[in-house]
């Protein structure tokens, strides 16, 4: 365990620092960011001075390094709209961000997994329809057309719920809601057909060939075995739910980190951008890492590797 | 003395798009106390479904119809899904086909091995583990204790089939079930098995119903046996006598398959039964063997039942006197050209 352990924080090292050079190269996609910064009527001396300002004259793996340094320790310059530092900006939103995060996840993992456990228990059954008929239309639905759909629902017609802001856990709710749903098909069908894949396996008969309680044999034996790949499964769609957070954040107008890299883009806040898509890549590494560990746990064949 | 496990007509049928399949059709057999059956019979002849009906652990479209099924003069037949499971792994148990994947690769060989004691005889922890290194080191697991904290992964196929008969005596069965416990090993490997399950059978003096399609496990293990083809038991008897008197044609058939020492000469070649088993889907009357059997007439499509030739010896076959005579003459017609003039 220890050895997979040391494997797994190399490598998540390394892709680290790839995602880090992606990220920072993202400055120059754009042309010459000094330019972009002074805006259209700068003149010749205004672009020079903002040049050496912020130090885009120097060789660009100097400017690269010097970035990076700062944004391990956390420090990631001044925002350019806001005049802040960036890590302040973030840490205020990024609570916002994870409420919301974490809630969809574990919305979308409490409606999933029992759903594709009934399914598995009554392939072909009516619940099992049901199931299949969610799933389908989950994957059919585009987000922002669900959000508009609750919106209209919860906070005009039966006005139970805010349709924005994020004061309190209300308007929490209806963003939970679309972001967790959408990942509720994926996890549904991984369990479903986990699920039933083992249980018409051979030590499922020997479990049950010792007499165990069905109850038993379904959570001890198979259950843990048909878990593991929701559990990978989980961590990428959690950063996938990052990712959708910025629409649905934009959307309930939720003030969260994923709003601020949707305002940041639209005012060519640079150092704002950067700084939420690299805390947001790195969050998705160590997200990832901690679920090869939890696998490594669940599944003892992975341990040696 | 009551036989520990008495079948009676036990039939299994699975629906199936085509038709209801007749997999097992009206089997009956006892096995006492200490004593071996080999179920013989080729691929899909219905074994491992006679014994999953035994264990009531059919596929849950199978159904189980049968007059009689008692272990140890208890009616099975009787028995809730609760009652049965307390049955299931204390009294009778069974080893399967396949010893890769029968183990749970997620726990311990220790965790899987103590579970069932722990939940049939609520013993104790500590008094599980006990039994489960005695039992290791009885099935031939050297630095048994070391091994209970091992996972399935980590040992090899012969080691995991020791692991899994351990598991199966755990709780002392009365009756051990073994379908086909070799078949996925290599030979050396299938020779030690197969000494240790007779060795444990004398020591426990348990009932055992072996299932193998090898005549030559048949031949080292049984004490009786019973030949199935196309979901019946087509002739039974104590070993010797079916050795020495195969007298259903199949049964010929089969022991004309394999090899005697001595007997065969080298290069000759070995008899093969011409044609296909029967589609098992729908009623059949008659001898399902007909369509294959070189002695097949008329009244063999007709009703037929199993008689008794000889006491421990019932052939289902109506020419069997035929049979054993035509074959007796022939004997002797071999005997007599093979012998110097
Ligand atoms: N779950 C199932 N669904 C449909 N048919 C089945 C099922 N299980 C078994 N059968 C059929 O029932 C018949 C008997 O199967 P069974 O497994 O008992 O054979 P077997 O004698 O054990 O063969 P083998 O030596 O290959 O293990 C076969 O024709 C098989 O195809
Ligand atoms: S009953 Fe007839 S067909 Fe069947 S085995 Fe006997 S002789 Fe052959
Ligand atoms: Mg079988």
């Amino acid at each position: 365990m220890l050895v997979y352990t040391a494997k797994r924080i190399l490598l998540a090292i390394l892709v680290s620092l790839t995602v880090s050079a992606l990220v920072f190269s993202l400055l120059y996609l754009s042309g010459d960011p000094a330019t972009a910064l002074a805006g259209e009527r700068a003149s010749q001396a205004d672009i020079m001075a903002i040049r050496a300002a912020y130090g885009f004259d120097q060789p660009v793996y100097v400017q690269y390094f010097k970035w990076l340094a700062g944004a391990v320790q956390g420090e990631f310059g001044e925002s350019v709209y806001f005049r802040l530092p960036v890590i302040d900006l973030i840490l205020e939103r990024l609570p916002v961000t994870m409420t919301l995060g974490v809630c969809a996840m574990i919305f979308a993992l409490a409606l999933s997994i029992p759903l594709g456990v009934l399914a598995a228990m009554y392939p072909n059954s009516l619940i099992d329809r049901a199931a299949l008929l969610l799933a389908v239309v989950g994957q059919a639905m585009p987000s922002f057309w669900f959000a508009l759909m609750l919106i209209v629902l919860f906070a005009y017609w039966v006005p139970i719920l805010p349709a924005s802001g994020s004061d309190s856990w209300q308007h929490f709710v209806l963003p939970t809601i679309v972001l967790g749903y959408y990942a509720t098909p994926a996890f549904m069908r991984l369990t479903r057909t986990g699920l039933l894949d083992v249980l018409s396996s051979d030590y499922v008969r020997t479990a049950r060939a010792k007499g165990l309680r069905p109850a038993k044999v379904l959570f001890k034996h198979a259950l843990r075995n048909a878990i593991i790949p929701v559990v990978s499964l989980a961590a990428v769609q959690f950063g996938f739910m990052l990712t959708g957070s910025i629409i649905i954040e934009t959307v309930f107008a939720l003030h969260g980190a994923g709003f601020l890299a949707w305002e940041s883009i639209s005012r060519s806040d640079f150092p704002t951008v950067q700084a939420v898509l690299l805390l947001f890549s790195w969050f998705y590494i160590i997200l990832t890492f901690l679920a090869d560990l939890l696998n490594a746990w669940l599944n003892p064949r992975i341990r040696v590797a | 003395m009551t036989p520990t496990i008495k079948v009676e007509n036990l039939r299994v049928s699975i629906p199936l798009a085509a038709g209801v399949l007749h997999a097992v059709r009206g089997i009956s057999f006892e096995v006492a106390k200490g004593e071996t059956l080999c179920l013989v019979g080729e691929s899909g002849c219905g074994k491992s479904l006679t014994s999953l009906a035994l264990m009531d652990l059919l596929p849950s479209r199978a159904k189980r119809e049968a007059d009689r099924i008692e272990l140890d003069g208890a009616d099975l037949l009787k028995l809730g899904e609760r009652d049965m499971a307390k049955v299931r792994g204390s009294t009778m148990a069974m080893i399967f086909q396949e010893p890769m994947t029968s183990l749970n690769p997620a726990y311990t060989i220790g965790n899987q091995l103590e579970e069932g004691i722990r939940l049939h005889k609520g013993v104790s922890a500590s008094e599980a583990r006990e039994r489960a290194v005695y039992l290791l080191e009885k099935v031939g697991i050297t630095g048994a204790s070391s091994r209970l904290g091992q996972y399935p992964h980590q040992l090899s196929g012969g080691l995991r089939q020791r692991v899994m008969i351990a598991m199966a005596l755990m709780c002392g069965p009365d009756l051990l079930i073994c379908d086909e416990p070799t078949t996925a090993l290599d030979v050396t490997i299938q020779a030690q098995i197969l000494h240790l399950l007779k060795d444990l059978q004398r020591e426990f003096d348990m009932a055992v119903i072996l299932i193998t399609h090898d005549l030559g496990i048949v031949a080292r293990v049984a004490d009786r046996v019973a030949v199935m083809y196309a979901g019946e038991i087509i002739e039974s008897g104590d070993v010797d006598e079916i050795f020495s008197r195969p007298t259903h044609p199949y049964t010929q058939g089969l022991m004309n398959c394999i090899p005697v020492p001595g007997k065969t000469a080298y290069g000759e070649r070995l008899g093969t039964i011409p044609g296909i088993v029967p589609s098992m889907i729908g009623e059949m009357t008659g001898c399902a063997f007909a369509n294959r059997c070189a002695y097949a007439e008329d009244i063999c499509l007709k009703t037929l039942t199993t008689r008794e030739l000889v006491p421990n010896h019932a052939v289902r076959c109506v020419r069997a006197e035929e049979v054993a005579a035509l074959n007796a003459g022939l004997d002797t017609a071999t005997a007599s050209a093979g012998s110097p003039a």
